[in-house]
């Protein structure tokens, strides 16, 4: 396959609608995403904080020698990192178990389906009040299977339950997505496998993931990408008490209510970044099976 | 390699449609087997049930004089290839057939020395590195094909495997498969929807209707000694041609005139609960042009004048349309068929198919005098739909004695 080929006149043109189609799409993005994105890159070269007006100044890169230096920084960036690679990961296991299970069910599959994808549909902030009162010694019934104890005043056992709460609520959203891979897996590709001497587990491993990879690489995706910006449920239930924060947690604090714009900005920019590495490295590792990419299968 | 028995074998599924009821069935170690019929006769879930892909509902299944009922399929030793090729996708093509002797734990010289000889057999070998998706589909389907023989299994289960590939290459892959079926000797079980694969494939052809065998038997001996109506019409292409006859003073008046019965037929129709009514078979090629017909062949035979319709000449002979009036030809079987083929079963008083020789002078829309074997009719019973031409299996027109 010769790509470097030069292109032929019908292609070229072919190529010219192409970006035309993409244009105005490309254009309502640049201005919804682009212009914030520039915005808080400026403000995050500035000294900046709306109790001191008066004090705005031009300080380059300051801000983010501030942040990188700060122990409260990494702690939080250690938190988010500890949240996303355990949930990403517990949610990808469950999340397979119950796509295989929704895929496999022939009685009631419309019943299991919508009932698996309740937790989904409930608002989060809503999940993390409920699953707060559940843990609140005294009124809340897990709290009071485990003794009464008030597990949210410990840094721990407060992490646990924030996770338990983001996988719970979204391994759902995971299963929906394994379970489009799933279908992609021809029926007669498992049988060929049986035949040719595969186990139930060998058929799993060697027949359907690969086949499957694709779809549960864009899951992976979107749940990581999602896990990293982790707000509502640590909001909700420790309120980044006993350093429990993530990094949007931090930005909201300093941006929202220490009103401290440029070093709100600063870690704005540094979530950006982080999460358009993960992006990046994503894309990578799984090659042209990526979506977007090539069919998949040339070399 | 093994035989493989199915003894009054059936699937039923639970909300109680009846796939294949009771199907006897012996198949000699290293035969070539077709199961064919139109979809839906029980074709596949048979073979699926041979493989272990499907339960079996009552019946015993044995394999090499074993019983597999209860046998996963890695356990029955069988290879199967599919009509979708069902190649690994994000395998190589080496990788793809190197599968099965990975999971059999084989030693990697071996299975590259295994893989290297099926690639070669099937001359596969510049293609190994190559993933399916940069494959045609006649290559895809060798892959296939190799996979399935790399293991040297006890049989080798292959469903509808030609049929995605477009005409030509499936004629040369039959070669291919008959060939490499020859040369392995091992006990092949073949399904088709395609009488000519059928026809042209296998030791012996298994023709099914509705989950049940309806003949079983060497293609030529189906061919002509169809126990019904049902085999008569499926094998053979273009189909026989089917006509109503009603049984009168000892003759038989169809479309083609007054047919004469010999004593056997005779007897057979003189039964109270005889039919009345038949159904004459004569196959295209039972036909000839009345002038290139010598007097010895014109006693065994009968002639008629009809219209010719269309003259297709396919150089080596002529297919010849004619118009026969007279009442159409019905029964369950050839509405099932002519629904099976997608086509309504000749229409209005009846299209006669013949085959000519090529020196017929016939030309479209004359009068022709055309004569056939009396020797080659069959007569069915429209309502059971069986041969009653046919004596101790065989078949001997409507004179026989």
């Amino acid at each position: 396959m010769s790509r470097r080929a030069p292109l032929s006149e019908n292609k070229k043109a072919e190529r010219k609608l192409g970006w035309l189609l993409c244009a105005p799409a490309a254009l309502v993005m640049v201005l919804v995403t682009a212009y914030p994105i520039i915005y808080s890159v400026w403000l995050s070269l500035q000294r900046f904080d709306l109790r001191f007006p008066d004090e705005r100044k031009f300080i380059g890169l300051d801000n983010y020698v501030t942040v990188l230096s700060n122990e409260f920084w990494w702690t939080a960036f250690g938190v988010t990192m500890l949240i996303t690679v355990v949930t990403v990961a517990v949610e990808l296991a469950l999340g397979m178990g119950l796509a295989l299970v929704m895929h496999r069910t022939l009685v009631g599959r419309g019943i299991v389906r919508t009932a698996a994808l309740i937790p989904y549909g409930i608002v989060t902030v809503v999940a993390a009040f409920s699953w707060r009162y559940a843990w609140t010694p005294g009124t809340g019934y897990l709290a009071n299977l485990f003794d009464g104890s008030a597990p949210l005043t410990e840094r721990a056992s407060s992490l646990a339950i924030i996770m338990l709460a983001e996988i719970w609520k979204t391994t759902p959203f995971m299963a929906l997505l394994l379970m489009a891979g799933l279908a992609l897996v021809p029926e007669d590709l498992l049988k060929a496998a049986s035949t040719d001497g595969a186990t139930a587990w060998q058929r799993f491993t060697k027949v359907m993931l690969p086949v499957m990879k694709p779809a549960i690489l864009v899951a992976l995706l979107f749940r990581t990408l999602d896990a990293f910006r982790v707000f509502d449920n640590i909001f909700v239930l420790t309120n980044g008490g006993n350093e429990t924060s993530s990094v949007s947690m931090l930005a909201y604090n300093n941006l929202i209510r220490g009103l401290n714009l440029g070093i709100g900005s600063t870690m704005s920019v540094l979530i950006f970044i982080t999460v358009a590495i993960i992006a990046f490295v994503f894309v990578k590792l799984f090659g042209t099976a990526a979506p977007g990419s090539d069919d998949g299968e040339r070399r | 390699m093994a035989d493989i028995v199915l003894d009054k074998v059936s699937k039923s599924f639970p909300d109680g449609t009846v796939a294949v009821q009771d199907v006897d069935l012996e198949i000699a170690d290293g035969e070539f087997v077709i199961l064919v019929g139109p979809s839906g006769c029980g074709k596949s879930t048979t073979l699926n049930m041979i493989a272990g892909l499907e339960d079996i509902s009552s019946g015993e299944l044995r394999i090499g004089g074993q019983r597999v009922n209860d046998k996963a399929p890695r356990d029955r030793d069988i290879a199967m290839v599919f009509q979708s090729y069902a190649l690994y996708p994000n395998m190589t093509v080496r990788e793809n057939m190197a599968f099965p002797l990975r999971l059999a734990k084989l030693d990697k010289a071996t299975i590259d020395q295994k893989v290297d000889e099926a690639a070669k057999v099937l001359e596969l070998t510049p293609l190994l590195d190559r993933k399916p998706a940069n494959l045609s589909g006649g290559q895809r389907q060798r892959v296939a094909m190799g996979r399935a023989i790399v293991r040297q299994p006890k049989a080798f289960l292959m469903d509808e495997p030609l049929s995605n590939l477009d005409a030509k290459l499936r004629v040369q892959m039959r070669t291919v498969v008959s060939r490499l079926q020859k040369k392995l000797g091992t006990t092949t079980v073949y399904v088709t929807h395609d009488q000519t694969e059928a026809m042209t494939l296998g030791d012996r052809v298994v023709i099914m209707r509705g989950g049940a065998i309806q003949q079983v038997g060497p293609p030529q001996e189906l061919y002509d000694h169809p126990r019904n109506l049902f085999v008569a019409g499926f094998i053979g292409s273009p189909s026989m041609n089917f006509l109503h006859a009603a049984v009168e003073d000892g003759k038989l008046r169809t479309a083609l005139g007054d047919v004469p019965i010999g004593d056997r037929i005779r007897r057979e129709l003189e039964g109270a609960d005889a039919p009345r009514e038949l159904i004459l078979g004569i196959r295209p090629e039972h036909f000839e042009d009345a002038e290139l017909i010598d007097d010895e062949a014109r006693a065994r035979g009968m002639e008629f004048t009809a219209p010719a319709d269309i003259v297709e000449s396919m150089g080596s002979d002529k297919y010849v349309y004619f118009t026969v009036e007279g009442q159409r030809a019905s029964a369950a079987e050839l509405e099932e068929l002519a629904a099976d083929a997608g086509a309504d079963f000749s229409g209005g008083g009846g299209n006669l198919v013949t085959r000519l020789s090529a020196e017929s002078p016939v030309q479209e829309g004359e009068d022709r005098r055309v004569w056939f074997n009396l020797e080659k009719i069959h007569l069915f019973d429209p309502s059971s739909g069986r041969n009653l031409t046919l004596h101790e299996g065989r078949s001997a027109g409507t004179l026989g004695d």
